[in-house]
């Protein structure tokens, strides 16, 4: 066979007893990716909404930096999806000739409306920042600033008025756009949920709480790994102040806050707590009915599946971090070691709802294992294996550290300036 | 109210206004719903003729016969005759014009595909064709070096 | 809840659908368009798979292949056949080695032995896309690039689909595939290209049993119409509410 005959899903699918001859895993890890960057934008978003719309002060530097961060993510929430195409040329096309009986043709339409969202309020919370940048690089020579005093002044957007009401009024733009962006983000990831929950061919997909658990395991994975990535580039920069021996400015050699990332913790366990118990009254529903599907369903939960489901997801993902979180006396690197096993937990539900859907045959009298591409010998192995996923995870970091040189969401005391 | 408070907006105004603009570029004329459901008839309607035009390659043995008078005449006289010149022969697609010759089939396997042994009870419909069993009957001879296909019951001379 | 708040949601959801539809999705037939739809509506293609008569020769599996351009070695058909062997325990051995593209010529499944003595029933069942009055398919097909054509088959634009891979996720009987060489969704539409010409499908044409027949349901003179009419027939995992439409005589229970 030449190397472009090759069948999509061949290569990772390894069936068992009797399967449909054209059922592969179709979806594989790209679309395990997708929800999971998908819910990581969300809860970003949640996160950062909390102080911003409900005003919970303690919030703040972490709420700023997980806003700019959901930006980052953003882009990246689309890319599994690219990736996954099979033309993917024809991307635009969702947004030509969108079917709106398909919940993917929301996909380009809700996701732009959340980008211009998301956009919009990074604009109003730091417009004051990029006038101020833009008058102190006045008279400044050199490229680089050259190139950031022409990037300020297309950020400005010809907006420079930076008096106290127009200030005003940013701000209350920024919370109403919070706000709004609330709802859209529960949105753009409650369909992911609803993708896969409509599926009505699908024993394990169809369900109505599908987007609702979704939605929940979002936002536990967002404000996770929000908290993770600010311990991380606070605890940084002040072992990096703490080596240089200065005493630069005092705010900035502190390091996490230890009641920031508290407050955070106890949104996250509460959020935790409503997705478990989705997630369980979904699965003693399923089995308390037994429709036709429950017996492969079972052999496939309780066999199969076992420990990808209750030891790694419920149990290390879920269970462990739950504890950790709970006994007193937290520190730092204990909540570092739950966010990383939350996080891992998420993944874990992803994959178990993606790849776990595809488990057993539609003939329910077999089954398909999924062998993921490790050393990639090929485009296509490239980017459904490993090394495209961790790609696809290594994209907001790169992201991140590219927009924060413009939008500084880890210094303190913006909106100051 | 500030002005620059609807910056944002139209920005947003300028992106869905691009992509409507793409819209007409890139949208075919002829796509849209044809038919009374937008759920299950909206497309491209040029598609239709597209894949009417596909080409055909298995031609029927009506085609066979105006050539090949004499087999086809055999062949639709025996037992054999429900079974299609092209099911062995290959798809005649443009032959005689583009393709001279037809690939034929000799394989013993193709025979098996009918008359294999499976002892099966008498209500399969394989229990009612005659049938060998592969590992004890001529093994590996072309069946039909004794067997004619046009017509089984007639030997190989 | 209110009448008037009922109501005032019932508009709300009614304007947000309307406002959500593409332009596109009005379109004023012309006279011509509008007279191939009548004409289209004489016909409303089905299918009928007699279970009886199946051999299991796989004929159908390899002259469809040839006829509609799927590579050969492949292992995605848009047909295939099914063995079901079941044994006097009640156990059901099912097997389509390469779809049955090469018959059946082995008492073995899956390389296991099946005592004779202990079959109960042995039977092929021919799948392939059943042409569905609600294909699940087609509705979540984000681009419109599947469709029900007006004598219902479905229909996939090679030119428009974007390889997502969800009608493949949608559609219960697992007929859909990606194809190897143009990258897109693939599968069955009763050989489109011949039936619209007069001709039978390559696979139904290629059966030597009888077992594939094709049906113009709209015509009550056509005699798989008729049998379609009146005797008992089956279809295949109605409680999807597809509304299949390839029948099935003589279907077993064991059938999946």
């Amino acid at each position: 066979m030449p190397e472009d005959a090759i069948v999509h899903g061949v290569e990772w699918t390894v069936k068992e007893l009797f399967v449909y001859p054209n059922e592969f895993i179709y979806w594989s890890i790209q679309i395990v990716m997708y929800p999971y960057m998908t819910g990581l934008v969300a809860g970003a978003f949640v996160l950062s909404s909390l102080y911003h719309v409900f005003g919970q002060k303690d919030l703040k530097e972490i709420a700023q930096f997980s806003l700019v961060f959901s930006l980052a993510l953003l882009p990246v929430a689309a890319l599994p999806l690219l990736l996954h195409l099979q033309q993917p040329l024809r991307a635009m096309e969702p947004l030509m000739t969108p079917h709106f009986t398909s919940a993917i043709a929301a996909f380009g339409i809700v996701f732009t409306v959340y980008g211009l969202i998301v956009v919009s309020e990074i604009w109003f919370v730091y417009r004051e920042y990029f006038v101020h940048e833009l008058t102190v690089l006045r008279d400044t020579g050199g490229f680089w600033n050259a190139l950031r005093r022409v990037v300020y002044k297309v950020l400005t957007f010809g907006a420079k008025d930076v008096s106290d009401s127009a200030i005003r009024v940013d701000h209350k733009a920024a919370k109403i756009l919070a706000a709004v962006g609330i709802p859209v983000a529960c949105f753009l990831h409650g369909y992911a949920g609803f993708i896969f929950g409509s599926v009505k061919a699908n024993a394990l997909w169809m369900s109505p709480l599908m987007p609702v658990i979704f939605i929940m395991s979002a936002v536990v994975s967002g404000i996770a790994l929000c908290m993770l990535t600010y311990i991380v580039i606070m605890e940084f920069q002040a072992f990096r102040q703490r080596r240089k021996g200065g005493t630069a400015q005092a705010g900035e050699t502190k390091g996490a806050e230890i009641d920031v990332i508290s407050k955070a913790t106890r949104y996250l366990l509460g959020f935790l707590v409503a997705a478990i118990s989705l997630e369980l009254l979904d699965l003693i529903f399923r089995g308390y009915t037994a429709m036709k599907s429950w017996d492969i369903l079972r052999s496939v939960m309780y066999g199969k599946d076992f420990i990808n489901i209750f030891v790694l997801q419920y149990t290390l993902g879920n269970l462990v971090p739950f504890v950790l979180l709970l006994l007193p006396g937290r520190t730092i690197k204990r909540i570092v070691v739950a966010l990383l096993l939350v996080l891992f937990g998420v993944f874990m539900m992803r994959w178990n709802v993606v790849i776990g859907g595809q488990a057993f045959s539609l003939s329910f009298s077999g089954y398909m294992h999924y062998h993921i591409p490790i050393i990639p010998h090929s485009f296509e192995t490239y980017k459904e294996g490993v090394f495209g996923a961790l790609t696809v995870i290594a994209t907001p970091f790169v992201l991140f550290w590219l927009i924060n040189k413009f939008v500084p969401s880890l210094r303190r005391n913006i909106g100051k300036a | 109210m500030k002005r620059h408070v609807l910056h944002p907006l139209w920005v947003a105004v300028g992106v869905v206004g691009l992509i409507f603009l793409a819209r007409l570029v890139l949208v075919p004329d002829d796509f849209g719903v044809h038919g009374d459901s937008f759920t299950y008839n909206y497309y491209r309607l040029g598609n239709i003729d597209e894949w009417k035009n596909f080409p055909v390659k298995y031609q029927g043995s009506d085609t066979c016969v105006e050539c090949h008078k004499d087999n086809v005449r055999t062949h639709r006289r025996s037992p054999h005759k429900r079974v299609q010149c092209e099911n062995c022969h290959g798809p005649a697609a443009s032959h005689p014009d583009d393709i001279e010759y037809l690939p034929l089939n000799r394989e013993r396997a193709m025979c098996l595909r009918c008359h294999a042994d499976l002892d099966y009870p008498e209500s399969s419909a394989r229990s009612n064709l005659p049938a060998i069993v592969d590992r004890h009957h001529k093994r590996r001879r072309e069946c039909v070096t004794c067997h004619n296909p046009h017509d089984p019951r007639e030997d190989v001379e | 809840m209110s009448c008037s708040r009922r109501n005032f949601l019932k508009d709300a959801a009614g304007a947000a659908f309307v406002s959500s539809l593409p332009l596109s999705a009005f379109v004023i037939l012309t006279t011509e368009e509008a007279k191939a739809a009548v004409a289209a509506a004489t016909v409303r293609w089905g299918y009928l798979v007699d279970t009886n008569k199946c051999t299991g020769c796989g004929m159908c599996v390899k002259a469809c292949k040839n006829e509609n351009e799927i590579p050969y070695d492949a292992p995605v058909t848009r047909t295939w056949v099914e063995r079901y062997v079941v044994t006097k325990d009640g156990t059901t051995h099912i097997d389509s080695p390469d779809g049955g593209r090469d018959g059946f010529t082995s008492d073995k499944i899956r390389d296991e032995e099946v005592d004779p003595e202990n079959i109960a029933k042995a039977f092929f069942v021919p799948k392939l896309c059943n042409q569905c009055d609600n294909p699940a398919c087609v509705q979540v097909c984000p681009v419109g690039a599947t469709y029900k054509t007006e004598d219902g088959v479905v229909l996939i634009d090679r030119e428009w689909c974007i390889g997502c891979g969800y009608c493949i996720m949608a559609c219960p009987y697992g007929v859909r595939f990606f194809h190897p060489d143009h990258k897109v969704a693939d599968k069955c539409n009763f050989c489109y290209h011949r039936i619209t010409k007069g001709m039978m499908p390559a696979c139904v044409e290629s059966c030597a049993f009888g077992a594939r027949r094709l049906a113009n349901l709209r015509d009550p003179d056509d005699p798989v119409t008729k049998i379609i009419t009146t005797e008992r027939v089956a279809v295949l995992k109605d409680e999807y509410g597809t509304k299949p439409h390839v029948f099935y005589l003589g279907l077993d229970n064991n059938v999946r």
